[in-house]
C-alpha cells in the first residue's frame, strides 16, 4: 500500500475543498459583470495590444477595489485574437454569445475592428474601440475612443503650416500601404490642396508592411526638400516599419529642423525601443503624452508603474484612449442602472468623463468622443513634450468634408434619426451618393 | 566700458566700422567671457536677455537666444549647452534663470556662481520646438567657429551655412582668417558665401561670386539653397541661382545611379546576411526550416542581452559590443540550432511536408517563447560609434552602418566558404550531402555531420541576426520578415550552391532599387516576385544548379 490513510484523507479532503471552490466561483460569477478584452497577445499585433490588456486589467481591479459597479463586481475576460483578423471576429462572437460579456474593449488594425463589426451588430453588443483611425464609419454598436482624422492629422498640417511650426509649404505624405493611411493621405491631399497647396508640392509614398531599406525613401525625402521651400514629411508609417525609418533617418543626417516629420503612429511605446537621440524635434501628433503635467496623469502613470511592477513602462495614447472609454462605459451602467445593451447604448451618448491631459471628455451622438489634440516633439529620453495644442476639445468628423463621397453624410445615433451615415442632401438614411 | 561695449558686439553684429584684428579680439575675449571680465556687458541688455528666457513662450526664446550673444553675457556658450541639452531652468515666480552645469551643478545664469539654496523641483525648464532648437543651433554654431576642437569648427561652420544669420558673418570672417585644416576652411568658405549670397544688402557682384562657391560645393544642400535664393530673388541673381541648382541637380541624377548601385548592394548584403544561413539548412542540407528566422532573431536578441549586460555593468566596453555579441550569437543559435536536430529535424528527414510543419511551429514557439521572456516590445540595441553616422562620396551621402554590414556580409560568406572548402568538417559535410549512404560507409559519422552542418547554419543565421539588430528592429517579429526572402534568394541562386546566393543577393538587392524609384516600393517588390516566379519556370534549379548525379540523389 504506497498510500497510508492519513494521505488518503488529506486527497480527498483537498479534492472536496477544490469542488467547493469550483462551486463558490460558479456561484460569485453569476454576480459579476463580465467585460471582454479583445486585444493579440501574440503575433505582429501583441506588440501594442498587450499593453492595452493590461490597462484593461488595471481599470478593471481598481473599480472592483472601489465596489463594483451595480453592486456587482467586474470580471475580466481576457482572449487572445492573435493578430489573425477573422480570429477576431470568432473570439468577439465567444465573447459575447458564450461568455455574456457586458461589453468588449478591443482591437487595434482597422482590418480587425472591420472584421468584428458583424458580430456586435448580429449578437447587439458593445465595442469600445480605442486607436486613432481614418474615420468613414460610424455603428450603433461600437464607441470610438481613439481620434479621427481631424482629431489628428488635420491640426499636425495645420500647426506645421502656421509660422510657429515653420511655415511648411511643401508636403511628403509616406505611409504603408493600407486603408488607414491611404484614407488619410487622402483627406490630407484634398485639405492641403484647398489651402492652396499646389500638386508638385506634395510627394506621397507608400511603402510595404514592415518595409526596411529606407534608403531610397530617405534620399527621395531629402532630394524633394532642397528645392527651396520648408518640407515636412506627415507618416501613417506603421508598426514595426518605423523603426528602421527613423534609424535611416537618423543616419542620413536629417535633422527635424531641416525637415520635420510628424507621425500618428508613433508613440512613448514605440520609442521605447528606439535611440532617439538624433530624432530629437521630430514630431508626433496625439491627443494624450505621457510627458502631459496634469495631477491626474501623473496619478495613473503611478498606479500603472505600480501595477506592471515596472518603473520604466511607458503610457500611450490609446491607454488614455481606454481609460475614459472605461470610464464613460462605468457612468452609464450607473445611469442607465442595467447592463441591458440598448439602454446602456442610449446612456452612453452624452456622458461626461475627465481625460487624463487636465479636461473633460464627451461621448457624441455619432459614438466619437471629443478630445484636445496635441503636437509634440520626441526628446532625447523618449518621452514627447509638448509644443502646441487646441484650446478646447475637438469634436470628431467621422465622414470627412473633404471626401466627396462622404461630405454629405452625418452620424446621429439619438431617436429619433438613430442613423450612422445620414445623408444631409437626399434626407436618407443609409446612402452614401 | 565702451572697449566692452564693442567686445559685446563683435560676437553676434556685422561691424562694418572694427578692423579685423579687433573683431578677432572681440570674438576671443567674448568666448572665454566671463573669466575676464564677469560685469563687463550691459547690465539692463543682459537682464532683458534672461528675461527672454523666463516667459514661456517659443517665440521670446527665440529672440532671447538671437540677442544672448549680443549680450555679452559671460555665461552665453553654457547656457546654449544647457538648452541644447535640455538643462536650462527658469523661476516662474522670480523669473530667474539657471541651468546645470557638465557637474550636474545648478548655475545662476546671471552670475555663473552657484545658486546655493534654490529648489530645482521649483523651476521649470526652458521649453523647445523646433525653431528655437534651430536658432540655438545656429547660435552655438556661431560661438563654436574659434574651438580648439575640429570637429566643433566643422559642424558649428555646417550649421552657419544652413542658417545663413548675417549676423555670424564677421565670426566667420575671423575663424576663417585663422584656419589651417584645409577642409574646415572650405567649409567656412561654404558658411561665408551662404551668408553673402543670400543677404540682399550685399552687393550684387559679390553674390554672384559668392553663389560660385556654392556650385562648386555641389551637393543636395547647395542646390537647394540655390533654389531657395531662385525664389526670393529676381534679375541676374534669380537667373543664375537657378542655372545653379539646375545643373547640381542633373550632375545629381547622374549621381543617382551609382547610388542606387550602392543602396542594392546594402540591400543584398542583409539579404545575403539573412539567406546564408538558409543556404546551408535548406539548400546544402534539404529542411525546409520555417524556423530559420527565428535564428536571426534570437542572434538580434543576443545582441541586446550583450548591450544590456554591458551598460549595467560596464559602460566603457560598448563600442565593441558587437564583437562580443557575434561569437556569443554564434554558439548560442548553433547550440539551438544542433538541439532542433537532434530533436526534431533528423526523425524527419526526406519528409519535407512534415519537417515544413513541424519547423513552422517551432518557429511560433520561439516567438511566442521570446514574447514571454522579454515582452512584445521592441528593444533598443543601440550602434557602436563607428557604425553610426554618414560620410561623403562623391555626391552621394554612405551611412557607415550600411557599408559595415556590407563588409560583414561578405565576411560571413568567405568565412563560410573557406570552412566548406578546406576544412575536414566541410569535406565530411558536402561528403554526406552528395551521399550519405557513402560517406557512411567510408567512416563518417553522418549523424553528427548533419547536427552540426544544421548547427552552422543556425549559428550564421544568429550572427546575422547580431548585424540586423542594427538596422531593424529587435521584436520577437522580426524573423518573420526575413523568412520569405531568405527563401526567395536561395531558390533564385540554386539550391545547394553558395555563390548562387551571393549572386542572387546581391542581384535582387540591385534590381529593387533600381525598381523602386520607378514603380514605387510596393508595386517594385511585386515586379521582383513574378520575374523570379518566370525565371524559376524557365530554371527550376535557380541561377547556378548543380550538375551531375548529387542532383539526382
Amino acid at each position: 500500500m504506497l498510500f497510508s490513510r492519513r494521505s488518503m484523507l488529506r486527497a480527498t479532503s483537498a479534492l472536496a475543498g477544490g469542488a467547493f471552490a469550483l462551486t463558490s466561483f460558479a456561484a460569485l460569477a453569476a454576480d459579476t459583470i463580465k467585460v471582454g478584452v479583445l486585444h493579440s497577445l501574440s503575433g505582429t499585433m501583441a506588440i501594442s495590444e498587450t499593453t492595452l490588456k493590461d490597462v484593461m486589467l488595471m481599470l478593471i481591479e481598481d473599480q472592483n477595489k472601489k465596489g463594483g459597479v451595480l453592486g456587482k463586481k467586474l470580471e475580466a475576460v481576457v482572449v487572445d485574437p492573435a493578430s489573425n483578423w477573422p480570429l477576431f471576429a470568432e473570439k468577439a462572437r465567444d465573447l459575447v454569445a458564450k461568455e455574456k460579456v457586458a461589453a468588449v474593449f478591443g482591437c487595434w488594425t482597422s482590418s480587425s475592428r472591420k472584421s468584428v463589426l458583424p458580430v456586435f451588430e448580429e449578437l447587439n453588443s458593445i465595442l469600445f474601440y480605442p486607436v486613432q483611425y481614418e474615420g468613414e464609419e460610424s455603428q450603433r454598436n461600437v464607441f470610438y475612443t481613439g481620434a479621427a482624422p481631424n482629431q489628428q492629422a488635420i491640426p499636425a498640417v495645420d500647426y506645421l503650416m502656421s509660422a510657429e511650426g515653420g511655415s511648411v509649404k511643401r508636403w511628403v505624405l509616406a505611409g504603408t500601404d493600407y486603408v488607414y493611411p491611404r484614407t488619410t493621405n487622402k483627406i490630407l491631399e484634398a485639405y492641403l490642396k484647398s489651402k492652396g497647396v499646389k500638386a508638385e508640392d506634395i510627394m506621397i509614398n507608400y511603402t510595404p508592411f514592415g518595409h526596411s531599406d529606407w534608403q531610397t525613401i530617405v534620399t527621395d525625402i531629402k532630394k524633394f526638400g532642397s528645392a527651396g521651400k520648408k518640407t515636412a514629411v506627415v507618416s501613417t508609417i506603421n508598426g514595426d516599419a518605423n523603426v528602421p525609418f527613423y534609424k535611416e533617418l537618423g543616419n542620413a543626417g536629417l535633422k527635424a529642423t531641416d525637415i520635420p516629420v510628424v507621425a500618428f503612429s508613433v508613440g512613448e511605446e514605440e520609442l521605447a525601443g528606439l535611440d532617439t537621440k538624433p530624432l530629437v524635434g521630430h514630431l508626433a501628433a496625439w491627443n494624450y503624452f505621457q510627458s502631459i503635467d496634469d495631477a491626474s496623469n501623473k496619478e495613473f502613470i503611478e498606479k500603472w508603474k505600480a501595477f506592471t511592477k515596472n518603473p520604466k513602462r511607458v503610457t500611450n495614447d490609446p491607454m488614455e484612449a481606454h481609460v475614459i472609454g472605461f470610464n464613460m462605459w462605468i457612468k452609464a451602467l450607473e445611469k442607465a442602472g442595467t447592463t441591458d445593451t440598448d439602454a446602456v447604448i442610449d446612456a452612453l451618448v452624452g456622458i461626461s468623463v475627465p481625460n487624463l491631459t487636465g479636461g473633460y471628455s464627451a461621448m457624441m451622438p455619432n459614438h466619437h468622443i471629443t478630445k484636445p489634440v496635441l503636437i509634440g516633439e520626441i526628446q532625447a529620453d523618449g518621452q514627447i513634450n509638448t509644443v502646441w495644442q487646441t484650446s478646447g476639445t475637438v469634436v470628431a468628423q467621422e465622414w470627412s468634408p473633404y471626401l466627396e463621397g462622404s461630405k454629405d453624410l452625418i452620424a446621429d445615433w439619438r431617436k429619433p434619426l438613430s442613423c450612422g451615415n445620414f445623408n444631409v442632401k437626399t434626407g436618407k438614411c443609409g446612402g452614401k451618393s | 566700458m565702451r572697449m566692452t561695449r564693442l567686445i559685446g558686439a563683435a560676437l553676434g553684429r556685422a561691424m562694418a566700422g572694427l578692423t579685423r584684428k579687433a573683431a578677432v579680439a572681440g570674438l576671443a575675449i567674448g568666448l572665454l567671457g566671463g573669466a575676464l571680465a564677469p560685469c563687463a556687458a550691459r547690465a539692463d541688455a543682459a537682464d532683458d536677455v534672461l528675461a527672454k528666457f523666463a516667459t514661456d513662450r517659443f517665440p521670446d526664446t527665440e529672440k532671447g537666444i538671437q540677442d544672448l550673444a549680443a549680450s555679452g553675457l559671460a555665461t552665453g556658450p553654457a547656457m546654449l549647452e544647457a538648452l541644447n541639452g535640455n538643462q536650462l531652468y527658469f523661476d516662474p515666480a522670480s523669473k530667474a534663470v539657471y541651468f546645470t552645469n557638465a557637474a550636474g551643478e545648478l548655475i545662476v545664469a546671471r552670475t555663473g556662481a552657484k545658486a546655493d539654496g534654490v529648489a530645482q523641483a521649483r523651476l521649470k525648464k526652458v521649453r523647445m520646438n523646433n525653431s528655437v532648437r534651430g536658432a540655438m543651433q545656429a547660435a552655438q554654431g556661431a560661438l563654436s567657429l574659434m574651438s580648439p576642437d575640429p570637429a566643433k569648427r566643422l559642424s558649428g561652420a555646417e550649421s552657419v551655412f544652413k542658417s545663413r544669420d548675417p549676423a555670424s558673418l564677421a565670426a566667420v570672417e575671423t575663424a576663417l582668417k585663422a584656419e589651417k585644416d584645409a577642409r574646415i576652411r572650405r567649409a567656412f568658405e561654404n558658411a561665408l558665401a551662404a551668408i553673402v549670397a543670400t543677404d540682399k544688402s550685399q552687393d550684387e557682384i559679390k553674390r554672384l561670386e559668392a553663389m560660385d562657391v556654392i556650385k562648386e560645393r555641389g551637393d543636395q544642400d547647395a542646390a537647394s539653397l540655390l533654389s531657395t535664393i531662385a525664389a526670393a530673388n529676381d534679375g541676374r541673381v534669380k537667373a543664375s541661382a537657378e542655372e545653379g541648382a539646375r545643373a547640381i541637380q542633373s550632375r545629381l541624377a547622374l549621381w543617382a545611379h551609382v547610388q542606387n548601385v550602392w543602396y542594392g548592394l546594402s540591400l543584398g548584403s542583409v539579404l545575403l546576411l539573412a539567406a546564408i544561413g538558409l543556404a546551408i539548412t535548406f539548400g546544402v542540407m534539404g529542411v525546409i526550416n520555417m524556423a530559420h528566422g527565428e535564428m536571426v532573431m534570437l542572434g538580434a536578441y543576443t545582441t541586446f542581452v550583450v548591450q544590456e549586460w554591458i551598460r549595467s555593468h560596464n559602460p566603457a566596453l560598448f563600442d565593441y559590443s558587437l564583437f562580443i555579441a557575434i561569437p556569443l550569437a554564434f554558439v548560442i543559435t548553433g547550440f539551438i540550432g544542433v538541439i532542433i536536430e537532434r530533436c526534431i529535424i533528423r526523425f524527419l528527414y526526406g519528409r519535407p511536408l512534415e519537417t515544413l510543419l513541424a519547423t513552422f511551429g517551432l518557429s511560433l514557439m520561439l516567438q511566442q517563447a521570446v514574447r514571454s521572456m522579454f515582452g512584445a516590445n521592441n528593444r533598443e540595441v543601440g550602434a557602436p560609434a563607428f557604425m553610426s553616422g554618414a560620410f561623403d562620396f562623391g555626391a552621394i551621402s554612405i551611412t557607415s552602418g550600411r557599408m559595415w554590414i556590407i563588409v560583414f556580409a561578405l565576411a560571413v560568406f568567405i568565412g563560410l566558404l573557406l570552412l566548406l572548402r578546406v576544412t575536414p568538417f566541410g569535406l565530411r559535410m558536402r561528403a554526406v550531402t552528395q551521399n550519405r549512404r557513402m560517406a557512411s560507409a567510408m567512416g563518417v559519422d553522418t549523424n553528427r555531420i548533419d547536427a552540426l552542418a544544421f548547427g552552422l547554419g543556425s549559428g550564421i543565421a544568429g550572427i546575422a541576426g547580431v548585424a540586423l539588430s542594427q538596422i531593424d528592429n529587435v521584436s520577437p517579429n522580426l524573423g518573420q520578415s526575413y523568412i520569405i526572402d531568405s527563401f526567395m534568394v536561395v531558390v533564385f541562386g540554386g539550391v545547394g550552391n553558395l555563390w548562387g546566393t551571393l549572386v542572387a543577393a546581391l542581384s535582387l538587392g540591385i534590381a529593387n532599387k533600381f525598381l523602386e524609384p520607378i514603380a514605387g516600393a510596393v508595386l517594385g517588390k511585386i515586379l521582383l516576385l513574378v520575374f523570379i516566379i518566370l525565371f524559376i519556370q524557365k530554371r527550376p534549379r535557380g541561377l547556378f544548379a548543380l550538375k551531375g548525379r548529387a542532383v539526382e540523389a
